[in-house]
């Protein structure tokens, strides 16, 4: 361009990839170091004091035959359906309601409204969200016991996360609870975006609320939908803060998850190179779930 | 939804005596603040809320810095192997940090940091610009080329041209990402639990976390607990409410 014109007053010009040197030195130190490190000791059989044993892949070994492990992770599929697939359901729906029938008939503002309440668990430490229900399942005086009695159904009153039968069932509606506003907010704007004259013409055509959701709603807000039940997935197989707080994994390893166990196996049972293949084997699922949907995003963007 | 913390509220202000006698559903008969301020002398709350603020302040400035010194090279450089390296931070943002914490927790102690703020803040900040040189990447590689051009053309380097145009255009985005930055900080649990173990340097969450945790506390306690607990962020909610929900929004479109 003209600007050489101008090069007296630019001496230096140094490229453009030295802005990235000190973002690469923290991710070197903090994340790369650290991750090769967690693989490297997942190959070891060590305590976290002394020398490393190497062991090859004892460790993952292990962990095909542990059965406490197999039952984390089948408490993790259970999280996917309580932070994922169902929030998205349920977001969706709710979406649509506020969207076409509330926003439409009462009044933007008590849909926004509407929308933050939803949102407001997303912005909560989880260990608040955690004690705020711990209390309210509490067997003894907790509010949702104490409510059964009050409206004549104290015959279900149970210990809603002591009770093996019970705590991966109430953990899991907790995280409904946290999760659901996530997905709202986003199908909200998604539906934002989308063309309302489609859905007044099919009103007009007579077709139901329903049959309008199904046909009209959905199949323009289809790569939101997407995204989010990705990022809900990877989110669900990520989960810990909410085990530790409210069932510590219990009772009995009822609730327990990946994350959870392989921090088990580092402070509390003191079997790091164990807990290290535990991490590391999570770290690949999830991030070949990432790929999948890094890939469907840059399509679904191609495609608007 | 908002149910629950009408309920904790309720709570929050009767006395043991009247908890018991009448069960978490009825009104409160009074204002009684001694469990509030109990909670607040036993946990030492105001050093947590310090400690809290400090942490999660010092990195949402500090990522969004480093946040828009990689975005600049990834999006307005546009640097050879962009994609890749845009990726390599995507995925280090999607990475469980169980996948990071023993190592972390070892080197702290070797390097003379376990225990400290420093230690928090300088993970923090790390993780967070990862999600931060995403989002800002894909805005300042749609950022008007005449208006940087125009700016060289006048003779300004580009470090000059970062801080002096790029950087308050993007001001928007940026100030979408100091919010995320500071409530994601705030909220975050494990690495904090992990590296915080003395009572003086800990977080309110995870003060909160590790007190339920030893469940040592009585209904009214819990409930003052949890409302000292949900304040700052019901604060945090009103005050950046549609900052939230923008964010959220571009975040995933993008």
């Amino acid at each position: 361009m003209s600007s050489h014109g101008h090069g007296v007053r630019r001496r230096r010009e140094y490229p453009y990839a030295l802005f990235l040197i000190p973002g690469a030195l923290a991710f070197l130190a903090v994340i790369v170091v650290p991750f090769l490190m967690n693989t490297g000791i997942s190959l070891t059989h060590w305590q976290g004091v002394g020398s490393p044993q190497w062991a090859g892949l004892d460790n993952y070994r292990d962990l095909l035959d542990d059965s406490a492990f197999w039952e984390s992770f089948r408490h993790s599929l259970a999280m996917v359906v309580a932070m994922a697939v169902i929030p998205t359901a349920l977001g969706l729906v709710l979406a649509a309601a506020l969207f076409d029938y509330i926003a439409q008939h009462i009044g933007t503002r008590t849909a926004s409204v509407l929308r933050a309440c939803f949102y407001l668990p997303q912005v909560l430490p989880i260990a608040v969200a955690g004690i705020v229900w711990s209390w309210i399942l509490a067997p003894e005086n907790g509010a949702l016991n104490e409510a059964l009695d009050a409206v004549g159904l104290g015959s279900l009153r149970h210990d809603w996360l002591g009770d093996p039968d019970f705590a991966l069932y109430s953990v899991m509606a907790v995280m409904v609870w946290v999760q659901l506003g996530f997905p709202l907010v986003i199908f909200m704007a998604g539906l934002q975006r989308a063309d309302p004259s489609l859905h007044e013409a099919a009103e007009l055509d007579g077709a139901s609320w329903w049959r309008r959701f199904w046909h009209v709603t959905l199949p323009q807000i289809r790569p939101e939908i997407t995204v989010v039940l990705l990022w809900c997935t990877i989110a669900a197989l990520k989960v810990f803060g909410a085990v530790y707080v409210l069932t510590k994994g219990g009772p009995g390893g009822a609730t327990n998850v990946p994350s959870y166990f392989s921090f088990q196996s580092f402070f509390e049972k003191t079997q790091v190179g164990y807990g290290s293949a535990v991490s590391t084997a999570l770290t690949v699922i999830i991030l070949a779930l990432a790929l999948v949907a890094l890939r469907l995003q840059t399509r679904a963007e191609d495609q608007q | 939804m908002v149910l629950p913390f009408l309920v904790v509220v309720l709570n929050a202000v009767k006395s043991p005596a009247e908890y018991s006698a009448n069960g978490p559903l009825s009104l409160p008969e009074g204002m009684h603040l001694d469990g509030l301020r109990d909670f607040w002398e036993r946990v030492d709350f105001g050093r947590k809320l310090v400690n809290s603020v400090l942490i999660s302040g010092s990195v949402a400035v500090l990522a969004a810095v480093l946040s828009v010194l990689n975005a600049y090279a990834i999006g307005i450089g546009r640097i050879k192997g962009r994609p890749w390296v845009l990726a390599f931070f995507v995925l280090a943002n999607m990475l469980p940090q169980e996948a990071l914490v023993y190592p972390v927790y070892y080197l702290s102690k070797q390097a003379g940091l376990y225990d400290t703020r420093l230690s928090v803040i300088i993970v923090f900040t790390v993780i967070q610009s990862a999600f931060g040189t995403y989002l800002l990447s894909s805005v300042l590689g749609a950022f008007p080329k005449e208006v940087i051009e125009a700016a060289r053309i006048d003779g300004a380097n580009k470090w000059q041209v970062l801080w002096r145009v790029v950087v308050p255009v993007s001001r928007p985005t940026i100030g979408v990402l100091l919010v995320f930055f500071f409530i994601w900080t705030w909220n975050e649990f494990l690495l904090p639990l992990v590296m915080l173990i003395s009572n003086d340097n800990q977080t309110v969450s995870v003060a909160l976390g590790v007190l339920q945790g030893q469940r040592l506390m009585d209904a009214t306690m819990t409930n003052a607990a949890a409302l000292l607990g949900v304040l700052p962020a019901f604060c945090f909610f009103l005050i950046f409410q549609r900052t939230l929900t923008r964010g959220i929004a571009m975040g995933a479109v993008k």
